[in-house]
């Protein structure tokens, strides 16, 4: 073969398909080291569906219940929200992986994983933190959760606050229900919800 | 106003396996690993700075186009080890054949960094020429220049 066409077509299909497999996992190690990993993520099973899990140097930012299509708009938030250094990489998520795990098969009652509280501000802040106190088991209303994050009187914007969750399951939001003894809502659909207050034996 | 910038990974997903093709190519299969980190390192850094995000693919090659060309300075100043010393000097050249490698990638290396990085973005990424400007930071017609030159450069190597 002399022709140049001929070699070109011949070295173009000499490259390599994709780097070795090692090369990904290098790179994460790099960026970790040089402080440019800002955000990292995995995808864990659950019970209730694939979740993508995404932590900041400081903890876990986002839990999210992922729909076929939708883990785009999970990452693309995340990159508007937190930093567009958003990278994927399982091998940091061994611990959260672990701990929902048991969770899921019953075997764990609270999460002992960081959590980074930088990225929310004002009233949702504080009605996440209060729901982060409550107990496996345990249920709460709306007006005790807004009691809590110091305005008693503004329920519906807890009720916001709590729709807006971005770490549901571990901030457990689930626990918040309505003061008669409905549901009310939840991020990931009240069928999720119900899984859960299942799980911790407070819905029969 | 500040652009959205998608997350770093759709940009990894969409162009590692390119990226990693032009540094084998570029700085042959030893080196390129080096290229291929340097290259991601680099813009995962630069990254959040970015004030638009079109033309990312121009604006990713940009940075692996100077990654590739450390990597060769790198190599022209490092000694070469040898088994034993030849009684004739010889200088080692920019880029030899690599073992089972297509020898057309050796004489690529040989070509001038802009007419190298030309004919791989044209010959192996189909890249259109306004896209292959931006990279080169020239004008389009002098990137097509850059494609025929090289392409002239290397036909003389196999029309022989």
């Amino acid at each position: 073969m002399n022709d140049l066409e001929g070699a070109l077509r011949q070295a173009v299909a000499g490259l390599p398909a994709e780097p070795p497999a090692a090369a990904g996992e290098k790179l994460a190690e790099r960026a970790a080291a040089d402080g440019l990993l800002d955000v990292a993520y995995a995808a864990v099973d659950s019970p209730l569906g694939p979740l993508v899990v995404a932590a900041t140097p400081r903890g876990l930012v986002r839990v999210a219940y992922t729909e076929p299509g939708s883990r785009d708009e999970v990452l693309e938030d995340l990159a508007a929200r937190v930093s567009p250094r958003v990278l994927e990489v399982p091998a940091r998520f061994d611990e959260p992986r672990r701990e929902l795990d048991e969770y899921f098969a019953g075997r764990r009652t609270e999460f002992d994983l960081p959590i980074d509280w930088s990225v929310l501000r004002g009233f949702t802040l504080k009605v996440l933190r209060a729901t982060a106190d409550i107990d496996f088991g345990e249920l709460r209303s709306y007006s005790d959760v807004a009691s809590a994050a110091g305005s008693p009187r503004a329920v519906r914007a807890a009720g916001n606050a709590l729709g807006a969750n971005p770490m549901p399951v571990v901030v457990p939001c689930h626990r918040v229900v309505r003061t008669g003894g409905a549901l009310g809502g939840y991020t990931g659909g009240v069928e999720r919800k119900e899984f859960l207050l299942r799980l911790e034996g407070t819905l029969l | 106003m500040s652009v959205r910038l998608p997350p770093f990974q759709s940009l990894l997903d969409a162009h590692r396996a390119d990226v990693y093709r032009f540094c084998v190519a570029m700085v042959g299969a030893v080196e390129a690993d080096d290229c291929f980190q340097e290259t991601w390192i680099a813009a995962l850094r630069a990254y959040p700075r970015l004030r638009q995000a079109d033309n990312l693919r121009a604006w990713l090659f940009r940075i692996a186009r100077n990654k590739a060309i450390d990597a060769h300075r790198a190599r022209s100043r490092r000694p070469v080890p040898v088994e034993a010393v030849p009684e004739t000097a010889t200088s080692p050249s920019a880029g030899g054949a690599e073992d089972n490698e297509p020898e057309l990638w050796a004489r690529v290396r040989e070509l001038p960094p802009k007419q190298r990085t030309a004919v791989f973005c044209r010959e192996v990424l189909r890249m259109p020429y306004a896209e292959l400007a931006l990279l080169l930071d020239s004008s389009e017609d002098a990137a097509r220049r850059s494609v025929h030159e090289g392409l002239k450069k290397l036909r003389k190597e196999y029309v022989r």
